[in-house]
């Protein structure tokens, strides 16, 4: 029984993917990757890495497409936008891009042919996983640190202009 | 609790087929929006890939590269989105095909 | 005769003394220095003349050694026989009476020092070829008399034409000089040395009669004696040559450079007889030369250009006897043939000097009176040309139509076309005469000639008309012609000929009483003296042939088209770059694109290996 949420989890997560990358309205897109998102995470928790899963939802669907919702919002792209994200998502420009990610998937696909192992079976903690990051993972921590600050000095220099801009013009 | 044993093969075929999904957004949207939100798909896709290899051998450390990659996303999101808000800004438009002034 | 580098060293210096004076030298000083260190060297032809007629003995003197190369030691050195005594003689005796004739006939000119200096030039390299005891001493002389011919011909420089004619006479011997120059090449290689002496005797103890190396040898030096001796197919520089002073053309063209090619044959006789073909081939050229050159002398109107094709006629006798064999006749008709062809010219020198440099026979006549010492100077040359009876010029003719006649084979063919040639001279010689010196007179001479100019034309007539009585001092040198029986039809006919020829042209050009006029006015006649006038036209059939193709390859030339090679490369890669700056769009999507492309392409390769 546990395969067959398997399946039924991978299928919403495959479904809610396309369907977000066809859509010409931005904010629909979003909440079908957020659905996709939640999808993914199931997958996580059927694997045993329970907090995978949870901060699969809390960090990813959580803040990084909130985020994205923000933006969207603030770019307020209105009707005459949408008909041009429907035109540009007309046939003829599927065809570069389709064969290369089929060409691809082909290859991952014949890569994988030779990969029989199943998962162990066991579950890992969090606990554990909190034991690996503070001990040898401790590095990598503080420099995911040094980026998240990198990050945040970035997006204030790169966003600041434009809020000065819009309050001058109040 | 124990996991369920999940066949490694139908996870990684998962994984790529996310991927394929995310890099075919990449090369057919225009808008950077959607561009940005091809990224995180394949972000994602490796981030299962990598949690499944950690799940085979019941380790932690396929969840810790799965935090680091969420951080990278995380980062990358908050500077990419500033940089869309300054497209938009300079370009009136968010078509990525208008904006090649960097051509050779 | 220890002084015997004085000879050709007298001229030499008093050239380099006339040059370094850079025309400043007073007129009288250079004339005195020109002229004098030709006569002193003249006076000691005379004396080595006088010891080696005593003793008879060959003499060798070497000066020093040229270089050493490995085993190739040329020396300067001189090799002094009969064949050299006799060709000194010439040189200098009839070049000094030129050299005194040119004080008076170019007195005028401001440019003495440079003629004397260059005629001076030239007799000193002529000198050193007649001397040499070794074939590149002798190229070494070669070239001299060619740049001096060059130098002389184009002296009055400030004329383009002069220019042309000059360049002409340069290039075109030089074709001939570059074939002597592989002759050189090859007898060195074969035989080791290029010492005369030596290198006849190597070539008969190393060469059969009729081989392939003699004849190629022998052929290629041949190429360079019709070059320089002005014969078909390389003789189209002697008339435009006749640009240059008079007595440049007195001495260069018809006394001593364009013989040359005769002394060279005859000096390597003994390589010329291992080689019959080639000899054969002499022949020919000599025949059709002098037929060729008589015919277009019939039709010319200048006068130097008329005494111009009567020297390439003359000296196609010479190569006509080499040619059967006869080579003390040839030489014995160079000597003669210098006396009165410098006879010719120098009067026909006085001439244009008293007639304020007038050309055209046409414009002349009756100079008879008004000019008697140039008219029986050209009276007595052109009875010489002619080879009427007892003139110098009928001796030395007649010797060489005898032996044609006596050769086996082509010889009947050969004597009947010399005596073809000798009728053809006759008339057109004495056509020259009664042209210009009977008849009314068109233009006035303004001077009479001096004793400068009248001296040197009265040895040389007294030399014409004696010469014949010469022995020449040969007999060591060339191998005995054999005995030959008399025939008396063809005595009777070698001095009958030339008779005849002189009534028809008496009857044609002075008497009248015959008329050829409707003849020549025909069209037919019309258009074959306009054939002749041009000298059969070989100037156009070679600019057709060689001056236009290089020409216009030249031209063609000018578009750099080895540069077409590099241009490509540079072409190329300015393309190449233009197709790979177009991959840089500035879009996103189609890095992204290529990036996946080049993805692809690695995954490819890594599953190729992994299997």
């Amino acid at each position: 029984m546990m395969e067959v949420l398997f399946y039924i989890a991978a299928c919403i997560a495959l479904l809610a993917t396309g369907l977000a990358l066809t859509r010409a309205n931005a904010s629909h897109a979003l909440i079908y990757l957020i659905v996709s998102l939640l999808a993914v995470a199931v997958v996580f928790f059927l694997m045993g890495a329970p907090f995978a899963a949870a901060l699969e939802i809390v960090i990813y669907a959580g803040a990084i497409m909130v985020l994205f919702v923000f933006v969207i919002m603030m770019l307020n792209v209105g009707e005459e936008g949408l008909a041009r994200e429907r035109e540009w998502l007309q046939g003829r420009n599927w065809i570069v891009p389709g064969t290369m990610a089929a060409l691809l998937l082909l290859e991952l696909m014949l890569a994988l042919r030779h990969a029989p192992a199943t998962t162990s079976g066991v579950a890992v903690s969090p606990k554990e996983v909190g034991l690996a990051l503070f001990g040898p993972y401790v590095l990598a921590v503080e420099i995911s640190s040094m980026l998240l600050l990198a990050g945040l000095v970035g997006a204030y220099h790169l966003g600041r202009r434009f809020i000065v801009r819009r309050e001058k013009r109040r | 609790m124990s996991g369920l044993q999940v066949p490694m093969e139908q996870v990684l075929a998962l994984a790529g087929l996310l991927f394929s999904c995310g890099l075919l957004g990449l090369m057919l949207r225009r808008n950077i929006i959607f561009m940005l939100m091809s990224l995180e798909v394949m972000l994602n896709a490796a981030a299962l890939a990598f949690v499944a290899a950690g799940a085979k051998w019941g380790q932690a450390d396929g969840q810790i590269i799965f935090l680091l990659i969420l951080t990278i996303a995380a980062a990358e999101v908050a500077v990419g989105l500033g940089l869309v808000l300054q497209i938009q800004r300079r370009f009136k438009t968010l078509d990525m095909d208008q904006a090649r002034r960097l051509r050779g | 005769m220890t002084g015997t580098w004085l000879i050709p060293f007298l001229p030499l210096a008093s050239a380099v003394l006339l040059l370094l004076s850079a025309g400043r030298m007073p007129r009288q000083f250079a004339a005195l220095l020109g002229a004098g260190s030709v006569g002193l060297a003249a006076l000691c032809v005379g004396l080595l003349a006088r010891d080696f007629l005593a003793d008879g003995e060959v003499r060798e003197i070497t000066l020093w050694t040229w270089m050493a190369v490995g085993e190739f030691t040329p020396r300067i050195a001189f090799y002094i026989d009969g064949l050299t005594v006799v060709m000194m003689s010439v040189i200098t005796g009839v070049g000094f009476l030129i050299h005194l004739y040119s004080i008076e006939f170019m007195w005028e000119d401001e440019s003495i020092c440079r003629y004397f200096a260059y005629m001076n030039l030239f007799v000193g390299a002529m000198l050193l070829l007649v001397m040499a005891d070794n074939l590149l001493l002798l190229y070494l002389g070669w070239e001299g008399v060619g740049v001096c011919s060059y130098l002389l011909v184009g002296f009055w420089y400030r004329e383009p034409a002069n220019g042309r004619a000059a360049r002409k006479a340069f290039v075109v011997t030089r074709v001939g000089d570059t074939a002597m120059a592989l002759g050189l090449f090859l007898l060195f290689t074969q035989l080791g040395t290029l010492d005369i002496q030596p290198l006849l005797a190597a070539a008969d103890l190393q060469w059969q009669v009729g081989d392939s190396l003699p004849v190629l040898a022998t052929a290629l030096l041949l190429g360079g004696a019709v070059g320089k001796s002005a014969q078909l197919p390389l003789h189209t520089w002697l008339p435009d040559a006749m640009a240059g002073p008079t007595p440049v053309s007195a001495l260069i063209h018809a006394a001593t450079m364009v013989t040359a090619g005769v002394y060279l044959i005859a000096r390597t006789y003994g390589l010329f007889l291992l080689a019959p073909p080639t000899l054969e081939v002499v022949a020919w050229i000599g025949l059709f030369t002098l037929l060729l050159a008589a015919f277009a002398a019939l039709a010319q109107h200048d006068i130097k250009r008329i005494l111009a094709y009567s020297t390439i006629s003359q000296i196609g006798y010479m190569f006509l006897a080499l040619g059967v064999s006869s080579f003390s006749s040839a030489i014995f008709h160079l000597v003669t043939h210098a006396f009165f062809k410098a006879l010719l010219f120098l009067a026909a020198g006085a001439v244009i000097h008293c007639l304020h440099h007038e050309h055209n026979i046409f414009r002349m006549g009756g100079l008879r009176t008004r000019l008697p010492v140039v008219f029986w100077s050209f009276l007595i040359g052109s009875a010489a040309l002619a080879a009427l009876p007892f003139t110098s010029g009928f001796f030395s003719k007649d010797a060489i139509l005898v032996s044609a006649w006596e050769t086996p084979g082509i010889g009947p063919w050969l004597w009947a076309g010399g005596l073809l040639g000798a009728l053809l001279t006759d008339l057109y010689s004495f056509r020259l005469v009664f042209v210009v010196f009977f008849g009314e007179a068109h233009t006035e001479p303004d001077r009479q000639p001096g004793w400068k100019m009248a001296f040197p034309l009265v040895l040389l007539c007294a030399l014409s008309l004696l010469g014949g009585l010469i022995v020449l001092p040969l007999a060591g040198v060339f191998p005995a012609a054999g005995e030959h029986p008399e025939s008396h039809t063809i005595e009777y006919l070698t001095v009958g000929i030339p008779l005849l020829g002189l009534a028809l042209a008496y009857l044609l050009f002075l008497g009248r009483q015959l008329s050829i006029d409707s003849l020549a006015e025909s069209s037919a006649g019309r258009g074959l003296r306009a054939f002749w006038l041009n000298g059969w036209r070989i100037d156009e059939l070679y600019d057709a042939l060689w001056v236009r193709p290089y020409t216009s390859l030249a031209q063609w030339w000018r578009n750099e088209p080895v540069d077409l090679l590099y241009n490509a490369i540079v072409s190329l890669s300015q393309r190449a770059h233009h197709r790979l700056a177009a991959l840089q769009t500035g879009e996103l999507r189609w890095y992204a694109t290529t990036m996946v492309f080049g993805l692809v392409l690695l995954i490819a390769i890594m599953l190729r290996n992994a299997r």
